[in-house]
């Protein structure tokens, strides 16, 4: 089974590349974006353990490892 | 009197950090590859800069897995000093040994310059002895060395004095031109509550010889060693 994780900034967290690639959105003359933040995006495969027991899995390696909830948040998608 | 300097695949300072303690200030010191379990007879440890496991993910994400962390944390809660100079700091960081993370610098560039800190309440093994507002020349090289924590953990810090550095102009003034990074109150190196665990970005192993172009960092690795001689047996 597959899984996805999305890990990001969490609000209010400075995010230098988000604001530089939005400069350089405006510079391309891509207008009307008001905010970019830059993640991670992970996929992983898992054995088939069914999706509850995944997501209990995967929040604990999100919170233990793959994302550091002091400055970001995270977000697990199972199938797909 | 023996001093730790841990090595993990990626670090570069160890070296720098084994010079410094061994020839320059004369104590006996012995690498540790971090695969070890632990620092049984050594009284302080170092965790040296670098690019541990080349950032991957966060920058000390993965070092902080690592077996000896298991062992600096015991030895950090028995009070022994623990100092972490730049990666070393961000090691300590995700470990949890210290409060807050580092984010990328607000420049979005690599900062490799000397710096000026100011010494906040010398509580810390490192900084005994060197009175509050000393001012330091010591020098900084990173890409992730932004300092951030939410303003209840930094008033926190403040109030417990666990800020052991500022960045500051070379008169003293804490101010946002002289902060290289963009952390949060130009924090440039904190210690656990007991004060026993130093993390800081500047490296002071760096400029622990005039010949380097300041002797500013010896002074952390003396104050270690008076530290250690005066300390009950």
């Amino acid at each position: 089974m597959k899984a996805k994780i999305h890990v990001t900034l969490k609000r209010g967290v400075l995010d230098p590349q988000g604001k530089a690639i939005r400069a350089s959105l405006s510079h391309l003359g891509i207008d009307g974006v008001e905010d970019v933040r830059v993640g991670k995006f992970m996929e992983i495969t898992l054995k088939e353990i069914g999706a509850e027991e995944a997501r209990r899995r995967l929040d604990e390696a999100c919170r233990r490892l793959l994302a550091n909830t002091v400055i970001e948040e995270y977000r697990i998608e199972i199938g797909g | 009197m023996k001093t730790a300097v841990l090595v993990f695949p990626g670090s570069n300072c160890d070296h720098d950090a084994y010079h410094a303690l061994k020839r320059v200030v004369g104590v006996d010191a012995e690498f540790v590859w971090h695969k070890r379990s632990s620092l049984d007879g050594f009284d302080a440890v170092v965790i040296p800069g670098g690019f541990t496991y080349g950032d991957y993910l966060r920058t000390g994400a993965m070092a902080k897995l690592s077996p000896v962390m298991g062992a600096v944390r015991r030895f950090a809660e028995s009070g022994g000093p623990v100092l972490g100079i730049c990666n070393g700091f961000q090691i300590l960081l995700e470990a949890g040994l210290l409060p807050g993370a580092m984010i990328v610098n607000d420049s979005l560039r690599f900062v490799c310059d000397y710096v000026h800190l100011r010494a906040g309440a010398d509580r810390t093994p490192f900084t005994r002895g060197i009175p509050e507002g000393t001012i330091l020349k010591i020098p900084v090289a990173h890409y992730q060395g932004n300092y951030f924590a939410d303003e209840e953990t930094l008033s926190c810090l403040e109030e417990r004095g666990q800020v052991v550095f500022r960045y500051c102009d070379p008169q003293g003034n804490v101010t946002r031109e002289s902060n290289p990074n963009g952390s949060a109150r130009n924090i440039a190196g904190i210690c656990s509550e007991g004060g026993n665990v130093l993390g800081m970005m500047p490296h002071p192993e760096r400029c622990a010889e005039e010949a380097l172009g300041s002797a500013d960092g010896r002074r952390l690795f003396d104050a270690m060693v008076a530290w250690l001689g005066e300390r009950p047996a």
